[in-house]
């Protein structure tokens, strides 16, 4: 069954036009890499499923376990289970991490008709998916992000979507500035997240995050839309070949 | 002989004029009748401050004061009961209360049993009466400042609290001077505190009265912090909406002081907060941080002088303001270096949070350095939440309304986090949740 179906999708920045008519399904439980190279519109894509603003959509559709999400702010996608790990996490000067974290799954609770967690089992639960991403304790009281390095962002990114236990993560290039260990990290940690119930869009420029991450299927962006679909080995084919012919093809 | 420019009397000059000349036979302290008469010469020729006088070119007084209020008189039964509660704010502060109301000590309302030792606490009125040498030997000359509102004050001052901490003196539980307005009148408040070389104190200062009452404030402090003492100094401004506020700290430092000062400001029509510093010695360190949270058509000024008149000091002043509606801040902050101050480490940021189309923040910093072996700088910032900022938080789950409270939280908690006094600093981020809860 499909959870995510994106149809047939034209976006436009600034009257710049990246996404061109892409047409993209995500099954439930599988774990779909898009590879493409710079500007063919994968950021742009992971935004829009989001909800950022500055993206206006002229054509197409986008439903999210049946439902038309673009009509929903982006706070609403996220209580329904749409989550974002960003490529370049932002820092919040004042707000600790913890009160962050508590925040955002009881506001999601709270839109979804949940209960909020108590003091005790929140502390629990962050204790339990802090430790197993090696995170500090003492980063979870300062401010969000705030003198993090880059991979202790990504794992912060990991750790917010452990505690949010989306239905659908867009892993917006994670591996980008992460150095091998730090890979591995976080690679575990989307892994021990994998389940039936859980879908997962991994963008990624490099074949190299597939080795920890190791997809169910893999699509090829170009010019704003899908261009061609196979399984994890053509991930493999990419890296060999790079992106050149693709480039052509939809040109 | 040049001619003299005389300017028109406004309403509220006249007033204080009159005023003045009706109760200055009255005023406590016979000694000192002569500073107040020089005090009031010097208002009287330049009248209220207005937009042509620099120090005030953002907070025209003369323009925003129309009346003078009548003076008020000491307090009747019903107003000591309206002053029961005063400073309820800091309810949650295991601290010690001394309430002024109208502008008069009222000591039964006031914590005065218990005293630690080397404190000493009383009514300005009644120092001034005995003519105690300690206290005319310091009021009015802790920091000589030439301004209108602090020598209307001067002239004016009628009570307010001595606070006397002996030498080593280490007072645990914060001090509390709660001043409430119960009417429609002008107090002229002052009070001392004199700390001992190596003693401790926290003081707290709270200003209130109630909404839709046109009161006038004007508030002084003067403190007086010796060698090696510790002072944190939070002042608390919620005035009522109708009420004009104009407050003055005077401060001068000897040798290694550590001085901390929080100014949080969100009530009254207009508010204006100076504070003049003085390192009167070496090895000092000052951390001057204040917030302001405005809306409506609400004006607050933060002005602040820090005069390094000896080097080897630190000074740090932070000011954050968040503004909705119509409001404004201004916040004026200048640092003085004197040719013999080397080794001056001094450092001012200001910044504005704007939350509607319409609010404005004025921010000017100055810097007058005569050394030039100094660490001098400043920055000033005005802008709107951070849009991108914001979609994090949303695409986290968490709603506009609620995003934008916790990124409005987190601007005035980095201010707050100077605050020592953990209680304390509590109870202004309380304040900030419930000014953001009425924001809706």
């Amino acid at each position: 069954m499909a959870l995510l179906e994106v149809k047939n999708l034209h976006v436009e920045i600034e009257d710049k036009k990246i996404l061109n008519g892409l047409s993209l399904t995500v099954e439930k439980g599988q774990v779909a890499a898009i590879m493409g190279p710079n500007g063919s519109g994968k950021s742009t894509l992971a935004y829009v499923l989001a909800g950022k603003e500055d993206y206006v959509v002229t054509g197409g559709e986008i439903l999210f376990d049946g439902e038309n999400v673009l009509e929903m702010e982006p706070d609403e996608r996220a209580a329904k289970g749409l989550f974002l790990a960003f490529q370049y996490p932002m820092e919040i000067p004042g707000v600790a991490t913890m009160t962050f974290l508590r925040t955002a799954v009881n506001a999601q609770r709270k839109a979804r008709g949940e209960a909020e967690l108590s003091t005790p089992d929140f502390m629990k639960r962050v204790k339990e998916a802090s430790a197993k991403l090696e995170i500090d304790p003492d980063m979870l009281r300062r401010g969000v992000n705030v003198g993090f390095s880059g991979g202790e962002k990504k794992r912060n990114e990991i750790l917010q979507m452990a505690m949010l236990e989306p239905k659908l993560a867009v892993l917006d290039e994670t591996d980008s500035g992460l150095d091998i260990d730090a890979l591995k990290v976080v690679s575990e940690g989307v892994n021990r997240l994998r389940s039936r119930d859980r879908s997962f869009i991994v963008i990624t420029h490099y074949q190299r995050l597939l080795n920890y991450i190791v997809p169910d299927v893999v699509h090829v962006l170009s010019k704003g839309r899908v261009v061609k679909t196979g399984g994890k080995e053509l991930a493999l084919e990419l890296e060999a070949s790079g992106y050149a012919q693709y480039r052509d093809e939809a040109a | 002989m040049t001619a003299e420019v005389r300017h028109i009397r406004t309403a509220a000059e006249q007033g204080l004029v009159d005023a003045f000349a009706k109760v200055k036979a009255r005023l406590p302290g016979e000694t000192i009748l002569a500073m107040r008469e020089a005090a009031f010469e010097a208002f009287e020729a330049g009248g209220l401050p207005h937009r042509r006088v620099e120090e005030w070119k953002y907070t025209d007084l003369r323009a925003l004061m129309r009346e003078a209020k009548p003076l008020a008189g000491v307090p009747d039964a019903a107003a000591r009961q309206a002053a029961r509660d005063a400073g309820a704010a800091l309810g949650s502060v295991a601290r010690r209360r001394i309430v002024i109301v109208d502008g008069t000590f009222a000591p039964e309302l006031s914590d005065l049993a218990g005293l630690d030792p080397g404190l000493t606490i009383r009514p300005l009125a009644e120092a001034l009466g005995k003519s105690d040498g300690e206290t005319v030997r310091h009021v009015g000359r802790v920091l000589p400042v030439e301004d209108p509102a602090l020598a209307l004050n001067i002239a004016f001052m009628n009570d307010g609290a001595v606070i006397q901490v002996a030498d080593g003196a280490v007072i645990e539980r914060p001090i509390h001077l709660a001043f409430v307005t119960t009417g429609a009148a002008a107090s002229f408040t002052r009070s001392l505190v004199v700390v001992g070389k190596r003693a401790k104190l926290t003081l707290i200062e709270s200003h209130e009265g109630a909404d839709a009452l046109d009161y006038q404030v004007n508030n002084a402090l003067e403190l007086v912090a010796g060698d090696d003492a510790a002072v944190e100094h939070i002042k608390m401004m919620l005035d009522g909406d109708g009420a004009l506020h104009v407050s003055t700290l005077m401060a001068s430092f000897g040798r290694n002081v550590t001085f901390n000062d929080f100014s949080f400001a969100s009530g009254s029509a207009v508010t204006r907060n100076q504070l003049f510093l003085r390192f009167d010695g070496e090895g000092s360190k000052a951390d001057i941080r204040g917030a302001t949270l405005a809306r409506g058509e609400q004006h607050i000024d933060n002005t602040l002088v820090a005069d390094h008149a000896r080097g080897h000091c630190t000074g740090r002043e932070f000011f954050r303001s968040v503004l909705d509606g119509e409001s404004r801040s201004v916040f004026q902050g200048k640092i003085i270096v004197r040719q013999h101050s080397q080794k001056t480490d001094s450092k001012m940021m200001s910044n504005a949070l704007l939350l509607s189309e319409s609010a404005e923040a004025d921010n000017k910093p100055e810097l007058e350095i005569f050394a030039d072996d100094v660490v001098c700088g400043h920055g000033a910032t005005a802008g709107a939440l951070d849009e991108e900022l914001l979609f994090y938080l949303k695409a986290r789950g968490i709603p506009q309304k609620e995003a934008e409270a916790l990124m409005i939280q987190a601007f005035v908690g980095e201010a707050a986090e100077g605050i020592q006094h953990e209680s304390v600093r509590e109870v202004v981020m309380e304040r900030t949740r419930q000014w953001l809860a009425e924001r809706g």
